[in-house]
C-alpha cells in the first residue's frame, strides 16, 4: 500500500512547556479520506500543521508525498484549510477566490471557470459579489473551504471544515470530498464530531496529544464491541486512562 | 507577476474602504493648511512646509502599512498564502507596490495643494518635490512592513510610531539644524533614514538645479527602502517554531 503521509515518533512541544503531540506515529494511505478525530485540545491541529509543513520539526519525522513536510515543491501539491477563516473579509467572495486562484498558478481562463465551478459546489453563487464581512459564519466558512478546493491538489488537508454548516450542506460537501478522492486525491479531515467520523475511510482517534487507535470505523467498533464510533472512542479513552493513571 | 496580483488585491481592499482613502488623501493637505495658519507667518511657513511635506506622508503610510500587514498576519491569510506557491518577496513587493501607488497619489496631492493652494514656492521645482515626497512616503511604507513583524496587536503597532518615527523627526534637522545638535545626536542622525529625506526636501526647497548632493540623498533613501523591504521579507516565516 502506498502512503501519502508518514509520521514517525513525533512529539511537539510549544514554548518548551505545552506538549501538543506525544510520540505520534501514523501512515495515511493514498486516495482515502482519513479522519483525525478527537476532542478540542487533543492535538489534531498540531498534527495537521506538522503534515502541511507549518511547524519547524526535526528532519525525517514527517514525510508527505515522498518529501519532507514543508518542502517547497509540496506547496503546489498540498492544499490546506485552517480553522481560522483566513480569507479577506474586505473583499467579495469572488475577489477572494480569484486572488487565491492566481496565487496557486491558475491561468486567467482557468480562474474564470474554476471559480464559478467552486462557487456552485459550496453553494455560494448567489453571494459571490458580497463582501465576506457581510456573510454569516457558515457562509464565511464555505469561502475558506472554497479557497482550499480551488486547485487540484494531491493531498487536501481540512481542519474542521464543516463546523457551523447545516446538515444538508454537510451532506453535499461529503459528496464533494468523495468526488475528490474518486479522482485519486487524498483527504485528511479533522473533526471533533463522531457523526462525521463515520463517513471517513480511516480514523485516527486522538486524546491528549496521543493516538489511541487507528482503523476504519467498522474495525474500531468491532475491536471495542461498540455500536458506534462515539461509544468506541469513549471506551478507548477509558482504556488509555486506566493504562496510564495520572 | 504574483506581486502584481497581490498589489491589485491590496488596492481592491482599499477601494472597498472609502473612509480610509479619504483620510489618506485629505489629511496631509489639511494639516499643511492648518500649519499655515498656526505659523501665521509666511517666512516660517515657507521654510517649514516643504519639510512637513516629507514627514506627513511618511507617518501616515507607516501607520497604514504596519496595521494592514499586521492584520494579514493575525487573520491567518499570511499563513495561508505561505502554504501556497507564493514567494515571500512577491508578497512583500506586492504590498510595497500597492502602497507606493497610494503614497505617490497622496504625495502629489499634498505637493500640489502646498504649491498652488498655499502659495509656497519650491525653488528646485514641483516635480523634484513630488519625487522627494514619494520617496519619503515609500520609506514610511517599507518601515511599516518591517515593523509589523514585531507587533502582536494594533496597539503595539501604533506604539512603534513614537518609538521609531518621533526620534527621527526630532533628529532630522526639522527643529534644530543637525550641526547645532550635541555631536552624539548628530552622529546618530547620520544613520536615520528621515535625515536624508528631510535633507533632500530642504535642498529642493532651497532652489538651484539637481546636484550630486541631491542624488546622494536619494540613493541613500532608496538604499533604506530596499533594505527595509529585504528585512521585511525575512521576517515572514513559513513555519512556526516548536521545541
Amino acid at each position: 500500500m502506498k502512503y501519502v503521509a508518514t509520521v514517525r515518533d513525533l512529539s511537539v512541544t510549544y514554548d518548551g512547556r505545552v506538549k501538543a503531540l506525544d510520540d505520534v506515529s501514523l501512515k495515511i494511505p493514498i486516495g482515502q479520506i482519513a479522519g483525525l478525530i478527537g476532542p478540542s485540545g487533543s492535538g489534531k491541529t498540531t498534527l495537521i500543521k506538522s503534515i502541511v509543513g507549518q511547524l519547524k520539526l526535526p528532519a525525517n519525522k514527517v514525510a508527505v508525498l515522498g518529501l519532507s513536510a514543508g518542502a517547497g515543491q509540496l506547496r503546489e501539491r498540498v492544499a490546506y484549510m485552517s480553522q481560522e477563516l483566513a480569507v479577506y473579509d474586505d473583499l467579495t467572495v469572488r475577489q477572494n477566490l480569484i486572488y487565491f486562484a492566481r496565487i496557486i498558478g491558475l491561468s486567467r481562463l482557468e480562474v474564470k471557470t474554476r471559480v464559478e465551478e467552486i462557487l456552485h459546489k459550496v453553494d455560494l453563487s448567489d453571494q459571490k459579489n458580497q463582501l465576506v464581512t457581510d456573510l454569516s459564519g457558515g457562509q464565511k466558512q464555505r469561502v475558506s473551504l472554497a479557497v482550499a478546493l480551488l486547485g487540484q491538489p494531491e493531498l487536501l488537508v481540512l481542519d474542521e471544515p464543516t463546523v457551523g454548516l447545516d446538515p444538508l450542506l454537510i451532506e453535499n460537501l461529503w459528496k464533494l470530498f468523495r468526488e475528490i478522492t474518486g479522482k485519486g486525491a487524498t483527504l485528511i479531515v479533522s473533526s471533533h464530531s463522531m457523526t462525521e467520523a463515520a463517513r471517513c475511510d480511516d480514523l485516527v482517534l486522538m486524546h491528549e496529544g496521543k493516538i489511541i487507535a487507528i482503523g476504519s470505523p467498522s474495525e474500531l467498533e468491532e475491536k471495542t464491541k461498540s455500536r458506534n464510533i462515539e461509544q468506541a472512542f469513549l471506551k478507548l479513552v477509558r482504556q488509555t486512562n486506566k493504562k496510564e493513571p495520572k | 507577476m504574483k506581486a502584481l496580483y497581490t498589489a491589485a488585491r491590496v488596492l481592491k481592499q482599499l477601494a472597498h474602504d472609502p473612509r480610509t482613502l479619504v483620510l489618506i488623501f485629505a489629511v496631509p493637505p489639511l494639516l499643511l493648511w492648518l500649519l499655515k495658519y498656526v505659523f501665521n507667518n509666511d517666512l516660517f511657513f515657507t521654510q517649514f512646509a516643504p519639510l512637513m511635506l516629507g514627514i506627513f506622508p511618511m507617518i501616515m503610510m507607516f501607520l497604514i502599512t504596519s496595521i494592514a500587514t499586521l492584520r494579514e498576519r493575525k487573520s491567518g491569510t499570511l499563513s495561508r498564502l505561505m502554504s501556497m506557491p507564493l514567494r515571500k518577496s512577491d508578497f512583500i513587493f506586492g504590498y510595497a507596490l500597492a502602497f507606493s501607488l497610494v503614497a505617490a497619489i497622496q504625495a502629489v496631492l499634498a505637493t500640489l495643494v502646498m504649491i498652488y493652494g498655499l502659495g509656497i514656492e519650491i525653488g528646485g521645482g514641483t516635480s523634484f518635490a513630488i519625487i522627494a515626497a514619494v520617496a519619503s512616503a515609500l520609506l514610511g511604507t517599507t518601515m511599516g512592513l518591517f515593523t509589523s513583524a514585531f507587533a502582536r496587536t494594533e496597539f503595539q503597532a501604533i506604539q512603534f510610531m513614537p518609538a521609531l518615527l518621533f526620534p527621527q523627526i526630532l533628529l532630522c534637522g526639522l527643529f534644530v539644524a543637525r550641526d547645532q545638535m550635541a555631536t552624539v545626536l548628530a552622529r546618530i542622525s547620520d544613520w536615520l533614514p528621515l535625515t536624508y529625506s528631510s535633507d533632500l526636501m530642504k535642498r529642493i526647497a532651497a532652489g538651484g538645479s539637481w546636484g550630486v548632493d541631491h542624488t546622494k540623498d536619494l540613493i541613500i533613501i532608496c538604499g533604506f527602502i530596499i533594505g527595509f523591504l529585504l528585512i521585511g521579507a525575512l521576517t515572514i516565516r513559513r513555519q512556526e517554531k516548536t521545541k
